[in-house]
């Protein structure tokens, strides 16, 4: 038993199937896993440009059971408002659920979430996180943490990660959650309480990326667990704007309890080029970002 | 059956067309000079005169990407924009055509920047020949109220399954009063048969429409076939045209509509509102003793090569008329004339005018002149000599 | 009207569209009698390629056809009873 679903009541039915096209140890393929034991038959995917594209296979098949929307890369949000609306006025039952990366949704498709936010389309925005675009070959996005490697960020990245479970907490949406692909039943968990709500639904799913971050396949939830254990990625959940900070980060409220940033930073390839004082400045950032979310509890 | 006139600009007409086909989702962006036709979509929502949703969303991109969502999920879907909306729209343009998703667009023509101009011209919607969409002009308010009804009809046909998107002059049709009669709901009803789509999202039953193909030979069959159907559907474009005529008593010739062309030796070309100025023009040339007849191109996609070229064989010269232009090369309708007219080995003089750009008004005596000229240049030299003219007034 | 066939860009879903077992450069094998029937290696598996057969004294059973190897599942196993062995 892990937080209030038991493992052994999860659906077996594969949404995603064996043979597909992702990397080794893929964080997307595993969300998927998890998104389809926790909405199973009722979703319907859209999925904008990304790796998830590719992760479907080659035509005329596909490697998940999920009805998927395949759409550009700027649209997922407001082609998922027009299934949405179009099953509203067929009465027909459907969860809309949009899996898009950090390009898709912090980026590129950043109006287009906005939008469907604003209106309170009823739809659930997914964030796959893996912090660069990795479908193009690991370039930085918007998304990508300060310090990293990319291949357009050789020295490292400048500038700090956009906070966007904040700024769409500040749409005042019914329902804002981040997740991690490291705590599974925590997402699981938190698919099934924002299915409940009638509205627009946001959910960012860190999603570390042995490819694009440099670390060997077989950590992909070691690394996912390190970034919560040291404060760099905070679970919580937001239900009509009141935050509350989700079981497996509560610990790390306290500074003290966290792990050393650098046991994460030292097991990915994408920090090499960090120096020590550009450490500290991550760590402070770290504290900012604990501190204004804090302010929110 | 009840005959109901009603005074209306042509987004009006639109905006009725949209209500009788009961279209379920409606989504689109302010533009100049579309934003009446939502409008009045809106009121009728929200007067309880239509039921139906709106989507009121951020940009044209959206507005496009949320028709394709709801159309591609089981319902009639509508959106309306205009040049800079529809250049920002253009990749779903492709997209839904692509998807085989039947939807309907309004496009109130206007021209592209820079510099910022809301005039007609037919610059944004001739730039989206090569999408896959079905593309046809109208030239008269009561035009655009059957033609948006009849393309729901023949975007929906099982050997069409396309999206279409019809072009109304700014200002000229789009914001001018005409009386339109409207028809009747039941008419309607009978000549628009349910909600037909090549597939539909549903939860619950696995496809998925546009994961990369194993073999890019199959992507091309799949865009061979989006010709194809575009080619079908000229067939169905006659038939649609045929019944809306017995159930209405207005026909507009299907693909292209021809004014005194039976006798005629010289034709005009043109598409759009400034039609009519050619049908006044073709009046004044014929009093003064010119064999002149008139082509509307009422679809421009598909192209109706066949059609042109049956009507003008044996004649001695054609003018088109373009309101937009490749630049660097000539406007596109004659472009299209030529090439097909050549295959099809119709050896007739064709000249290009490119008039109207930016909203340049052209009149019925601009077109005389210019028809006059081409005439007696072909009949004293034999030749066109400047092929692709710009005309200034 | 009879109805019209169009090539359409439509798939359906299929298992097992590349053979991904071919990719793999270590094997995970479950020694059984450390296991402790978790489900975490089933649960954490990116692949869907570790099945629970509760039937099975096994319990957890690796497809191998399709099993890339990552090792999620050895790094996962609370009483590492799954090892990682080089491939041939």
């Amino acid at each position: 038993m892990v937080g209030g679903i038991s493992i052994r009541e999860l659906p077996r039915k594969k949404y995603l199937l064996p043979g597909n096209p992702s990397c080794p140890g893929c964080p997307e393929a595993l969300g998927l896993r998890y998104l389809g034991m926790a909405l199973g038959d009722r979703v319907i995917l859209v999925v904008p440009a990304g790796c998830s594209t590719v992760i479907e296979g080659l035509a005329p098949n596909y490697s998940m059971r999920f009805p998927i929307v395949n759409v550009p890369f700027a649209s997922a949000d407001a082609v998922a408002s027009g299934v949405a609306a179009a099953k509203e006025v067929l009465g027909e039952d459907a969860v809309v659920v949009v899996w898009a990366g950090d390009g898709a949704t912090a980026d590129i498709g950043f109006a287009t979430l906005s939008g469907a936010a604003e209106r309170g389309d009823n739809i659930i925005h997914i964030c796959v996180d893996n912090e660069a675009y990795m479908n193009t070959g690991i370039q930085r996005s918007s998304l990508t943490p300060y310090g990293a490697w990319t291949t357009t960020t050789w020295t490292g990245k400048k500038e700090r990660k956009k906070d966007v479970p904040l700024i769409m907490l500040m749409h005042k949406v019914p329902y804002v959650a981040t997740a991690s692909v490291g705590y599974p039943m925590d997402f699981i968990e938190k698919l099934r309480r924002a299915v409940l709500i009638k509205g627009f639904k946001y959910i960012h799913l860190h999603a570390p990326c042995p490819t694009g971050w440099r670390f060997d396949p077989s950590l992909t939830v070691e690394v996912a667990k390190l970034a919560v254990e040291t404060g760099m990625w905070i679970l919580f959940e937001a239900v009509n704007g009141k935050v509350k900070i989700s079981p497996p980060s509560l610990p790390y409220r306290d500074r003290s309890r966290r792990k050393p940033i650098r046991d994460y930073i030292k097991i990915q390839g994408r920090f090499r080029t960090l120096t020590d004082e550009e450490l500290k400045k991550l760590e402070s950032m770290v504290d900012d970002v604990w501190d204004t979310l804090t302010k929110f509890t | 059956m009840k005959l109901v006139v009603m005074h209306l600009t042509g987004n009006y007409a639109v905006a009725w067309a949209v209500k009788l086909s009961r279209v379920k989702v409606v989504s689109a962006y302010p533009i100049t000079p579309q934003t009446t036709i939502v409008e009045k979509i809106s009121e009728f929502v929200e007067s309880g005169m239509m039921d139906a949703k709106i989507v009121r969303v951020e940009s044209e991109h959206s507005a496009l990407a949320t028709v394709f969502g709801a159309a591609s999920s089981g319902v009639r879907a509508f959106t309306a924009t205009s040049s800079h909306g529809l250049m920002y729209m253009y990749e779903m343009v492709w997209w839904s055509a692509g998807a085989r998703v039947p939807i309907v667009m309004a496009i109130v023509t206007r021209t592209i920047g820079a510099p910022w101009n809301i005039w007609s011209d037919h610059s944004d919607f001739m730039s989206q020949r090569d999408t896959g969409w079905l593309m046809m002009f109208a030239e008269h308010n009561q035009e655009v109220l059957d033609s948006v009804i009849q393309l729901f009809r023949i975007s929906e046909d099982p050997r069409v399954y396309l999206p279409g998107m019809i072009a109304l002059d700014a200002f000229i049709l789009s914001h001018t009063t005409e009386p339109v009669d409207i028809p009747d709901q039941s008419l309607v009803d009978s000549f628009l048969p349910g909600r037909r789509q090549p597939y539909t999202f549903k939860s619950g039953d696995p496809i998925t429409m546009g994961n990369l193909p194993s073999n890019p030979r199959d992507n091309m069959r799949m865009r061979w076939d989006v010709h194809k159907s575009l080619v079908a559907a000229k067939k169905v474009i006659t038939e649609v045209d045929r019944e809306w005529s017995k159930l209405t008593g207005r026909s507009y010739g299907g693909l292209i509509e021809c004014y005194m062309c039976s006798d005629a030796k010289y034709f005009i070309i043109g598409a759009g509102a400034w039609v009519g100025d050619m049908r006044e023009a073709v009046d004044m040339l014929r009093s003064e003793g010119y064999e002149v007849g008139l082509i509307k191109l009422r679809f421009v996609r598909p192209f109706p090569a066949e059609e042109l070229a049956e009507v003008m064989r044996g004649g001695k010269g054609a003018i088109v008329f373009d309101r937009s232009v490749s630049a660097g090369s000539a406007g596109p309708l004659y472009l299209d004339t030529v090439a097909h007219l050549g295959a099809l080995n119709v050896e007739v003089p064709v000249k290009n005018v490119i008039a109207g750009i930016a909203g340049v008004d052209v009149t019925y005596n601009d077109i005389a002149s210019v028809v006059r000229s081409f005439i007696e240049e072909i009949e004293s030299k034999g030749v066109v000599s400047n092929y692709v003219e710009w005309y200034f007034r | 009207m009879s109805e019209i066939s169009h090539i359409l860009p439509l798939s359906k879903p299929k298992e097992g569209i590349s053979r991904t077992g071919t990719w793999r450069l270590k094997k995970p094998v479950i020694d059984h009698s450390k296991c402790v029937k978790c489900m975490m290696c089933w649960l954490h598996c990116p692949e869907s390629t570790i099945d629970v057969v509760e039937s099975s004294d096994k319990f957890v059973e690796v497809n191998y056809d399709f099993c890339k190897g990552c090792g999620v599942c050895a790094n996962v196993c609370p009483v590492k009873a799954i090892s990682m062995v080089p491939e041939g």
